[in-house]
């Protein structure tokens, strides 16, 4: 079955069955790798991609469903100024060990920090709870993606003083 | 794990999907926002023949509010209802709701109408919209049909809604404006399925109370002796608290099932912290 949409800006088509999951498409056919797969039923959230600028879990939604969407994955936010503080953040404080939940982790914690601004560390933790780590134990991405929201907050509120 | 091989079809409004069900021994699926969908076909703990893909259907995207509901098409997110776009008919408490259910990443997909659909008992919403005294408005090859909250959730995963009917929207009344409400869940991990879930909403000025016990038996128990005993209480009091308990006790001994001791009391503790919160008391 054919399904077209936009992989990181560049318009793709592709033939499918209407079984493959998002996940298999662009990390098989599009090498797209930093897609990672860990549980393939929407539970550890190492697969969370961007669908219409939304997170979403790639290995719970359809190929063929997105016709039309305009899907993003953590190759796509290369450029990112907040995705690059995030990352500078996470190899600061420790954000990873094997490395198998950080783009989910990078995806989740920059649609949080957007969505939201500054937030608690009972909020954060909240908003982070979807994305399962094996290694850390949570303490150095906490510490991590709170590092890049205080940045964040006090980047919009410097660009906003000196707008006025 | 990869599901089994599938038939897709994405229907254009919802004759198209009613046209994709009409066939019985075809054995379709109606496919919302998926996401208990596809878990399911991806363990393989379901397969079907053909999914049918409501997710694109204009109609069901749609929301309204009279003097006094809110109707929300089948495929309004979570995420939507968590972020106010679609309109409040409850003093907060659909908010509140939609923005405990799983993960921002499962809630920007999965929908309202999927939820009520699959009638999981422990999901949220099957509990909530029971308290809310919702409407579910079905359309199948007969035009539709009204179906009042109490008479949808026949079981687990099992409502009133036929296999050639489409759930297409939900009528929720407006509660007053002073009236408030407690929800409390009791999950091991956060974004779980409740093992528990206690809703109360006080609604004074209409001399109204409702209670519900979500995720402890095969469907949400409204407890009507506990709503009896809140109607009307100005405020917590330890008198308040001894008749819930009394009152509780013979809500739970018409649940379907026995409780254990130790559910026994959860579900207790469950009831009466979403009351207390109802009444102001965090």
């Amino acid at each position: 079955m054919k399904v077209s949409f936009t992989l990181n800006g560049d318009p793709i088509t592709a033939d499918v069955e209407p079984r493959t999951s998002l996940a298999d498409l662009v990390r098989g056919e599009h090498r797209c790798t930093s897609v990672h797969l860990g549980c393939e039923h929407g539970v550890c959230g190492a697969c969370t991609v961007l669908i219409d600028g939304k997170i979403a879990r790639s290995c719970i939604t359809l190929a063929v469903s997105l016709d039309g969407a305009m899907v993003t994955t953590l190759e796509g936010l290369a450029d990112d100024a907040l995705m690059a503080r995030l990352r500078e953040a996470f190899r600061t404080h420790h954000g990873l060990q094997c490395g198998y939940c950080t783009p989910g982790m990078l995806i989740t914690a920059h649609d949080l920090i957007r969505r939201k601004g500054a937030l608690a560390e009972a909020e954060l933790r909240q908003g982070l709870a979807g994305n399962i780590c094996r290694c850390t134990g949570y303490a150095g991405i906490v510490a991590a993606v709170a590092a890049a929201m205080d940045e964040h907050e006090t980047t919009k509120s410097a660009a906003s003083i000196a707008a006025e | 794990m990869k599901p089994m091989p599938f038939d897709y079809a994405r229907a254009k409004d919802v004759p198209d999907a009613l046209a994709a069900l009409a066939d019985a021994d075809a054995g379709a699926r109606v496919m919302a926002g998926g996401q208990s969908l596809v878990p399911m076909l991806n363990l393989r703990l379901a397969t079907f023949p053909r999914v049918v893909d409501i997710s694109k259907i204009a109609e069901l995207r749609e929301r309204s509010e009279s003097a006094d509901a809110v109707t929300l098409g089948a495929c309004v997110t979570h995420g939507e209802i968590e972020d106010g776009e679609a309109p409040e008919p409850a003093a907060g408490l659909m908010r509140h709701v939609a923005a405990g259910i799983a993960y921002r990443a499962v809630r920007n997909r999965g929908t309202i109408g999927g939820s009520a659909s699959l009638a999981d008992a422990s999901a949220d919403w099957v509990t909530t919209l029971l308290a809310l005294g919702a409407r579910f408005i079905g359309r199948g090859p007969d035009g539709e049909r009204e179906i009042a909250a109490p008479d949808m959730f026949l079981g687990p995963y099992f409502t009133a809604m036929t296999d050639q009917e489409l759930l297409v929207r939900i009528v929720v009344p407006k509660t007053s404006r002073d009236a408030t409400w407690g929800y409390y869940k009791v999950t091991r991990r956060s974004g779980e399925y409740g093992l528990s879930i206690g809703a109360v909403i006080l609604d004074p000025a209409r001399e109204h109370a409702s209670v519900v016990l979500g995720a402890a038996s095969r469907t949400p128990l409204a407890c009507t002796a506990a709503a009896a005993a809140l109607r009307g209480a100005p405020r917590w009091t330890e008198a308040l608290e001894t008749a819930l308990r009394t009152a509780i006790a013979e809500d739970l001994a018409r649940a379907e099932r026995p409780f254990e001791p130790h559910e026994a009391i959860m579900v207790e503790t469950t009831i009466l912290r979403a009351a207390a919160q109802a009444l102001g008391v965090s």
